[in-house]
């Protein structure tokens, strides 16, 4: 990583997500035309859909991360696989709560258990939640940093396993399904905005995570200084 | 060979200790008894059988937690994990065998619990699916149960961290127990299952070397 990147990279990452997120916006609200069947509510799906998406991003990265840290031996792995969880977490609380108002704008209720995708972010919550309580109450060192690894692969695998689980659990009722196995059932100027909201949310995850990270790095590295001084 | 003869000792060491000190079944199936004389008072009157099956996966769960609890307990209290990871035994060996071992207490207690809750509730309900899914899902407890044991009993919180860690990832498995007694196509169901602990008892077994070393 080049010496420019590692310094400005946030700072650049922060400017493209606020001229995407922006933009995005206003292209929705602005240009792309009412959905027929919701009217105006429909607009959340550009904040809600691409916030769930960067959720998933997360605790992927999170779980690559964990994997290199289980094949790698390095410890610097470990805090970033755990800063990618922390950020899966915030945009998860973020769609259950998009997803709660978009539901009750729909149908009236704050939640329902026919929603499959809130039901899966509910469940994604508790366990990564429990993510957290194992780190919090088990001894800094290398047997944390592979609980906490082994964990959160556990959680890549237990996404699509529990999603499996809410569909034969469930009944179907998914508001017009906007991307099935046809593709995406958008116009392309619906699509294109999606996209653009898209790109941003994840811009904007991981302009978060790289500065959250270097803030750790240097608790870390103040810390140790701390006790080399003491 | 060597290795299926070190998981066979592992899990006659543990079998051993219970039928010597008895205090994890008996706990098991006092607990499983009683939740489901709780479940008859916390039903009302005119509630449906189904919803009687769905406490008895609960009452399942909970009491697995209660075994899974334990299962570590004489390992980190005695030093001995030290011991067994040090052993020249492949690591995942000693997963295997706790896994046989609280296998067996869970199958020990569901095959008091589920007579019991013929006898308390609707009996036609536990018909050969409602049965096939108990031991499928038996087979998913007992794997993802027991990693995350040895991870809950490395923590100072331990019998409070369990449920946490343990609930959300059983989920599935209720899903697919609940549906194989109480729909009319079963097999969907009883596939799933089957599915899910394929899946996690190989990643179990190709993780818990991590867990128990650093």
């Amino acid at each position: 990583m080049s010496t420019w990147s590692r310094n400005n990279g946030a700072l650049a990452l922060s400017a493209a997500a606020t001229c995407l997120l922006v933009g995005g916006t206003a292209l929705a609200f602005l240009w792309v035309p009412q959905d027929a069947d919701q009217g105006f509510s429909q607009k959340i799906f550009y904040l809600h859909v691409p916030v769930a998406l960067t959720a998933y991003a997360c605790f992927a990265w999170g779980a690559w991360k964990a994997w290199r840290l289980l094949s790698r031996r390095q410890d610097r792995y470990d805090l970033e696989s755990y800063t990618a969880v922390h950020m899966g977490i915030i945009f998860g609380v973020l769609t259950l709560v998009t997803g709660s108002i978009w539901a009750k704008i729909s149908w009236g209720v704050w939640w329902t258990w026919s929603e499959r995708q809130l039901v899966l972010f509910l469940i994604l919550f508790l366990f990564y939640s429990a993510y957290f309580m194992l780190r919090y109450s088990v001894a800094p060192g290398p047997a944390r940093a592979n609980m906490s690894a082994v964990y959160a692969l556990f959680g890549v695998v237990l996404i699509p396993v529990s999603f499996l689980a809410i569909r034969l659990a469930g009944t179907l009722l998914h508001p017009n399904p906007v991307i099935n196995r046809d593709g995406p059932q958008m116009s392309a100027s619906m699509f294109g905005v999606f996209c653009v909201c898209l790109a941003g949310m994840l811009a904007l995850a991981a302009a978060l995570y790289r500065t959250e990270l270097t803030g750790k790095r240097l608790d870390a590295r103040l810390r140790e200084l701390r006790e080399l001084l003491a | 060979m060597s290795y299926l003869v070190d998981v066979a000792t592992l899990a006659r060491k543990d079998l051993r200790l219970e039928l010597r000190a008895r205090d994890t079944v008996p706990a098991m199936l006092l607990f499983v008894v009683s939740a489901l004389v709780i479940f008859h008072f916390a039903l009302p009157e005119e509630s449906s059988g189904p919803a009687a099956v769905g406490l008895l996966w609960i009452a399942i769960l909970f009491t697995a937690l209660l075994g899974l609890g334990r299962a570590f307990m004489a390992e980190r209290e005695q030093g001995l994990l030290d011991g067994l990871v040090l052993a020249p035994c492949d690591r995942s060996a000693i997963w295997l065998g706790k896994t046989l071992s609280t296998l067996v207490f869970l199958l020990l207690v569901e095959a008091i619990a589920l007579p019991a809750f013929a006898l308390f509730f609707d009996g036609s309900r536990i018909g050969p699916a409602a049965i096939a899914g108990v031991l499928l899902a038996d087979l998913g407890i007992a794997t993802v149960g027991t990693l995350l044991a040895a991870m809950a009993s490395a923590s100072r919180a331990r019998e409070l961290l369990l449920p946490l860690l343990f609930l959300p990832v059983v989920i599935p498995l209720l899903v697919g127990g609940v549906g194989a007694a109480v729909e009319p196509d079963p097999a969907r169901y009883l596939g799933f299952l089957g599915l899910y602990d394929l899946i996690f008892a190989i990643l179990s077994w190709a993780s818990f070397e991590y867990v128990v070393t650093e």
